[in-house]
């Protein structure tokens, strides 16, 4: 069995609105998958689903190879956007509580709660109400609620907002390290560069439906414009100018170097890289060349505005 | 350990180790002995006297008016009414009676006057008349020739017996005693459900606010949830009444060890006959009553509407507390709970002592909404078994048709943040 989560065809409708539309997601084992999308347009409905705190209309979810079945609940860590604590209650008791809730033991909860207080340095808060703490020490208490029960899928939504840099950092190599033990990851988030830097897999969820799904690399390269970043140094820059127009479509572009170049993005079209270069190298000293990758954020972009 | 045991776990101790509840448990009995000693106290202390002018113009009525401690009369029958009615705008007496003197009784009647800036009260007005009519009886009685004395000796004296078919002896004033034990024990159930559904409520909202909801609802089902809180929180007041009545049973046996045997002693005027009389009133008169009240029944019932009534309205709660954001909000879904049980409370003490199983009585002991309440105050006075059975089973067949209604609201309603739903889209939510 290589997928932790298979999604079917999944439709959910609240009233006459259509949150899901026949979504269908696979989530590989072992991945960090990134969901993505913008506000409104159907992951949190997906995710309760996941959850199993609401039902699906149609379509259905297969968790590690079962259909998905309400001892489940005990495999799945999962953080809501929307995430809190009781403000009255002891920090202690509360995760003691949350864990037995997730099916621990009371002995089991509390081995796995020394641990991870060990862990993250935060042993002294046992006692302290959840309202003494900071909104970060909270998150970092919240943290620790989710993955306690060793969920085999871990689903966060907006893990890193109300946190510090200091903290983020330490909660993102958290689950990267949860990551490399085995549990797979799925990622609710706006934060471009958080996907960019963790997820190997991502799914873009627009308007209730599913529009990009698949390897964050292959991903990139069905969005690929085949457009290169050059610096060049040349004497003849009219010539330069001259010799790439009649091959490629150029623009000027900007990016950050030591020399005083000329600074073009070129689009390939049907030639190769090795043309281009070819071009470059008689005309001038070549001081950068890359191939303009597209950024999550871009595609992203692009496919939520097409 | 069960997940429905842990949430009832946690409400029972969150609800327990709150200031708020350790105050109200030990303060409320204090509070409510004092305001006791306090009414008692300021019973004792006697009203001003009020000083009533009399211009009585033939002077047979003033023998009548006597001064007590309520009312001094004093006799103006020689000053001018005029100055008199002066007087009074100064205020220098509470009010003026003015009888003029005339030939014919028949037309006095229709002459006398009270003149007051305040306007008296009923039975003074009642007092002052019945004063006037003794004299003018017996004027009437020696102008007519009769023999008062005979007419005394003649007059008839009647006191019914009350007896049930059965042929026991019914007890006088039995109505009221039931009354206010059936009042108690409705009144009880109503209180309960109103202070413990706003706990359950509040405690809906403050997961909502808090933000918790969602992370606990992806451990446990909503329902679960909200049955948890219903029944921890439901533990919590049993406790606290517990507690109650440990208090009053050690405070009623500390009072009798320390006032009730010393007291008895320190009465030696009273006579033997005094003494035997209060002692079969407290005793024997009291088991008398006692008896005479199902008290097994109304214990066995109490539990039962208790339950059904409380898990009922908690429901409702529940649900409301799920739609709203803030307390502030959950007052015009508040009203349509409420309304039922002061409904319920009204007819038990206005319909039930008059007509325990007239058709109001019964109707509205049989309507789940008003039953726990209505039902508990009918059954002193002996309600059929089968109607008890049938108010029973409306009550708990309603008591599930609620709880499931209440936990769809409930479900939606506790993941919707924002603004204040309406009726209809309470409505709406329940068919998701």
């Amino acid at each position: 069995m290589s997928n932790i989560l298979e999604a079917n065809k999944v439709v959910k409708q609240y009233g006459d609105y259509t949150a899901l539309n026949e979504v269908s997601l696979t989530v590989p084992k072992g991945s960090i998958y990134g969901l993505l999308g913008p506000n409104g347009a159907g992951k949190t409905s997906l995710i309760r689903i996941i959850n199993q705190i609401t039902m699906p209309d149609s379509g259905e979810i297969i968790l590690d190879g079962e259909k998905l079945n309400p001892s489940h609940v005990h495999s799945i860590g999962y953080m809501p956007e929307e995430r809190g604590l009781y403000k009255t209650m002891k920090v202690g008791e509360q995760c003691l509580y949350l864990a037995q809730l997730k099916g621990l033991t009371k002995v089991e909860a509390k081995r796995e709660l020394d641990y991870w207080f060990d862990r993250l340095e935060i042993q002294g808060w046992w006692n302290k109400k959840v309202q003494e703490l900071s909104k970060g020490m909270a998150q970092k208490v919240q943290f620790v609620v989710t993955v306690l029960h060793k969920p085999k899928l871990l689903i966060l939504d907006e893990p890193f907002s109300g946190f510090d840099p200091v903290n983020a950092n330490l909660i993102k190599d958290e689950i990267i390290e949860l990551n490399k033990q085995g549990t797979s990851v799925i990622f609710s988030t706006h934060r471009m560069e958080s996907v960019e830097e963790m997820c190997d897999y991502i799914a873009l969820i627009h308007k209730s439906n599913k529009l990009i799904e698949g390897k964050l690399t292959d991903v990139k390269k069905q969005f690929r414009t085949n457009n290169y970043e050059v610096g060049i140094l040349s004497d003849n820059i009219e010539g330069l100018m001259y010799d790439l127009s009649q091959k490629f479509t150029l623009s000027q572009t900007d990016f950050k170097s030591l020399n005083d170049e000329l600074k073009l993005e070129i689009n390939l079209g049907n030639a190769t890289p090795n043309e281009l270069l070819q071009t470059l190298v008689q005309r001038g000293q070549v001081t950068h060349f890359m191939e303009k990758i597209p950024s999550v954020n871009d595609i992203f972009i692009k496919t939520v505005t097409e | 350990m069960s997940k429905l045991n842990l949430i009832i776990k946690r409400e029972f101790v969150a609800k327990v180790r709150n200031k708020s509840f350790i105050v109200m448990t030990f303060l409320s009995p204090l509070l409510f002995v004092g305001i006791a000693v306090f009414v008692g106290y300021l019973s004792t202390m006697k009203a001003d006297q009020k000083t009533i002018a009399i211009h009585d113009e033939s002077g047979l009525f003033i023998k009548e008016f006597k001064s007590d401690d309520e009312y001094k009369y004093v006799d103006f029958s020689l000053v001018d009414t005029k100055i008199l009615k002066d007087s009074i705008v100064n205020e220098s007496y509470e009010g003026l009676l003015v009888i003029p003197k005339v030939t014919n009784n028949d037309s006095l009647q229709k002459k006398i006057q009270y003149i007051s800036n305040n306007s008296p009260n009923a039975s003074f007005v009642e007092k002052i008349e019945n004063k006037i009519a003794k004299v003018i009886t017996a004027q009437n009685f020696k102008s007519a020739n009769l023999d008062t004395i005979a007419y005394k000796n003649a007059e008839a004296k009647v006191e019914i017996g009350l007896a049930k078919a059965s042929g026991e002896e019914a007890l006088k004033g039995i109505n009221e005693v039931k009354i206010v034990i059936g009042g108690a024990f409705g009144y009880l159930i109503m209180m309960f459900i109103v202070i413990y559904g706003n706990m359950v409520m509040r405690s809906v909202i403050e997961e909502k606010v808090s933000r918790i909801i969602e992370v606990i609802i992806s451990s446990v089902k909503p329902f679960q949830l909200m049955m948890g809180k219903i029944i921890g929180t439901s533990l919590a007041g049993v406790l606290q009444f517990l507690i109650w009545a440990i208090i009053a049973f050690v405070l009623y046996f500390g009072a009798t060890m320390i006032f009730g045997v010393p007291m008895n002693n320190k009465v030696p005027n009273l006579t033997a006959e005094q003494v035997a009389m209060a002692n079969t009133f407290n005793l024997e008169t009291l088991q008398l009553y006692l008896n005479e009240i199902p008290l097994v029944l109304m214990g066995v019932c109490f539990v039962f509407y208790f339950i059904g009534g409380y898990f009922l309205y908690s429901s409702f709660y529940a649900s409301i507390g799920a739609a709203v954001d803030n307390e502030t909000d959950s007052q015009q879904f508040l009203l349509p709970i409420i309304m039922p049980l002061i409904l319920g409370v009204y007819i038990g003490f206005f319909t039930v002592i008059n007509d325990p199983h007239g058709t109001v009585a019964t109707v509205f002991s049989m309507i789940p909404l008003t039953s726990p309440i209505v039902m508990m105050m009918r059954i002193p006075f002996g309600v059929p078994l089968w109607q008890i059975g049938v108010s029973l089973a409306l009550l708990f067949a309603t008591f599930l048709l609620v709880v499931w209604f209440a936990a769809k609201i409930y479900r939606v309603g506790i993941l919707m943040y924002g603004k204040k739903p309406t009726w209809k889209e309470l409505y709406k939510w329940s068919k998701y």
